[in-house]
């Protein structure tokens, strides 16, 4: 495939956003009945789903934790999300996203409160268009919540990129395979703490701190969504 | 400790929404959690840490949780699932991270696993109250079912909620089970880990009663709710007289 245009002459990029704007966001929770907590997020053309089930019992016994809560994360593409089928199995890319999700959800959740238990949490990407990853890490914190699991703060995941040489918000999945860097970020925005931070690419110290600044401005847009969402639901229960 | 709370009573709030200030306090205080209030203390503000109602109390705030697992606590009357028996004790479901467990001696008097057969006394499958005597997070809970009432359950039925819906189920000083008790006419044990014993005169009555109990689970956090209910109940009763 030819490098198409990413940023045109009007300054807009491809898909006609401009360098700061969103792809549109949708988010539901408690979409699955067996599960402890659910969540659907989708951006723009990224769909995931995730379920999270615990504080359970842990199997294999000898996994727990004597002093806190163990926290299992499964990062998965399904095989159709792709436009070429995507093997099933655990890649090496997703066992390296299951372990950065994970390590993010330890950051805000009380594991100590459950000792010798686990909280399993299970993100299943349906389509993917770039930031899986964040929109995953998004679904993961949603579901969490839902299931009623003591955090600190809720986290909303984000990527920034630099396409044609612009700082841009929310990268989707063209914008990332010919831009010239790439960074998700995980962020709590009511504690104002970074919990997850790559980088794939070139960004001079400059750029760096421009597109970390624009890209807490779009986590805290989401931030905002997900409190919504979560207030929604029991309001749908009233409003019946 | 002064506290300017920012939240209504009884609003939702959800993880990291800050709840109050605290004023006066010159000391620095440590990062900690209150996790029997649902809160946690950060540089001199108060936050939620789950989804639930705040409730104001003379100068205080903590949060009910709407959702979540249930997490034994010692004196807590349970009923759990028998799942597992050996040779000197059950092995209790009591829908909590921990399976519970019930020792021979507490249902055999002069137990001895040499004489006694635990399958003679009571089997996977069935149902028991119990009381939590011992539980401290670094072993399992241990159960008793020595106490008022408290044994197998051999007839009635067994209905599951949330675990965090028990509080509503029971009502302010246990208003909305008084009401659930004289309209329907059943003996109803309420458990905490979320789950219901009734006995009702007939089955009309516990249609109505899971149909009452079920509406309370999906509108725990509304206001008047008891107020609600008793319409309900009075309305369906009508109903079923009527046929």
């Amino acid at each position: 495939m030819e490098k198409p245009v990413l940023i045109r002459e009007d300054g807009l990029r491809h898909d006609g956003r401009k360098p700061d704007e969103l792809r549109p966001i949708k988010m539901d929770v408690g979409i699955l009945k067996n599960a402890d907590g659910s969540a659907y997020v989708e951006y723009g053309g990224t769909k995931v789903i995730a379920a999270v089930y615990g504080p359970r019992e842990v199997y294999p016994r000898h996994l727990a934790l004597p002093d806190r809560a163990l926290i299992r994360c499964r990062y998965h593409m399904a095989p159709f999300s792709t436009s070429d089928r995507k093997s099933p199995a655990p890649s090496r890319r997703e066992i390296e996203l299951s372990k950065v999700i994970r390590e993010a959800l330890e950051a805000v959740v009380f594991t100590e409160l459950y000792p010798r238990t686990t909280i399993d949490v299970f993100i299943e990407v349906l389509q993917a268009d770039g930031g899986t990853r964040t929109a995953g890490l998004t679904a993961a914190s949603l579901a969490l919540a839902d299931a009623g699991i003591p955090m600190k703060d809720l986290v909303a995941g984000v990527a920034v990129g630099k396409v044609d040489g612009v700082i841009v918000l929310d990268i989707d999945e063209v914008e990332d395979e010919f831009g010239e860097a790439d960074m998700p970020i995980g962020y709590a925005a009511g504690i104002e703490e970074i919990v997850l931070l790559q980088l794939n690419g070139v960004l001079t110290r400059e750029e760096f701190v421009k597109a970390l600044e624009l890209a807490k401005k779009g986590a805290e847009q989401i931030y905002k969504l997900m409190k919504e969402t979560l207030h929604k639901k029991y309001l749908k229960v009233l409003s019946e | 400790m002064r506290l300017r709370i920012l939240v209504a009573d009884r609003q939702i709030v959800r993880p990291g929404d800050l709840l109050a200030e605290i004023e006066d306090s010159t000391e620095h205080l440590e990062e900690r959690i209150i996790p029997e209030k649902h809160i946690y203390i950060k540089d001199k503000k108060i936050y939620s840490d789950t989804i639930g109602l705040a409730t104001i109390t003379d100068n205080d705030v903590h949060v009910i949780p709407l959702e979540g697992v249930y997490f034994p606590k010692k004196d807590d009357i349970v009923i759990g699932l028998v799942v597992g028996v050996g040779i000197t004790n059950w092995i209790i479901d009591i829908r909590a991270p921990y399976k519970a467990i019930l020792n021979g001696s507490e249902v055999i008097e002069g137990f001895n696993p040499i004489q006694h057969n635990l399958r003679d006394y009571l089997d996977i499958g069935e149902y028991i109250l119990a009381k939590i005597t011992i539980f401290d997070r670094t072993r399992d809970p241990i159960l008793t079912i020595k106490g008022k009432g408290l044994g197998k359950i051999t007839e009635g039925a067994i209905i599951e909620v949330k675990p965090s819906r028990i509080a509503r189920i029971i009502g302010k000083k246990g208003s909305m089970l008084n009401l659930l008790v004289t309209k329907t006419g059943c003996n109803i044990i309420v458990a905490q880990n979320g789950v219901i014993w009734a006995r009702c005169p007939d089955n009309n009555k516990l249609d109505i009663l899971v149909k009452a109990i079920k509406r309370i689970e999906e509108k725990a956090h509304m206001r008047g709710l008891t107020e609600e209910i008793r319409l309900f109940l009075e309305k369906e009763l009508e109903e079923k007289r009527e046929k």
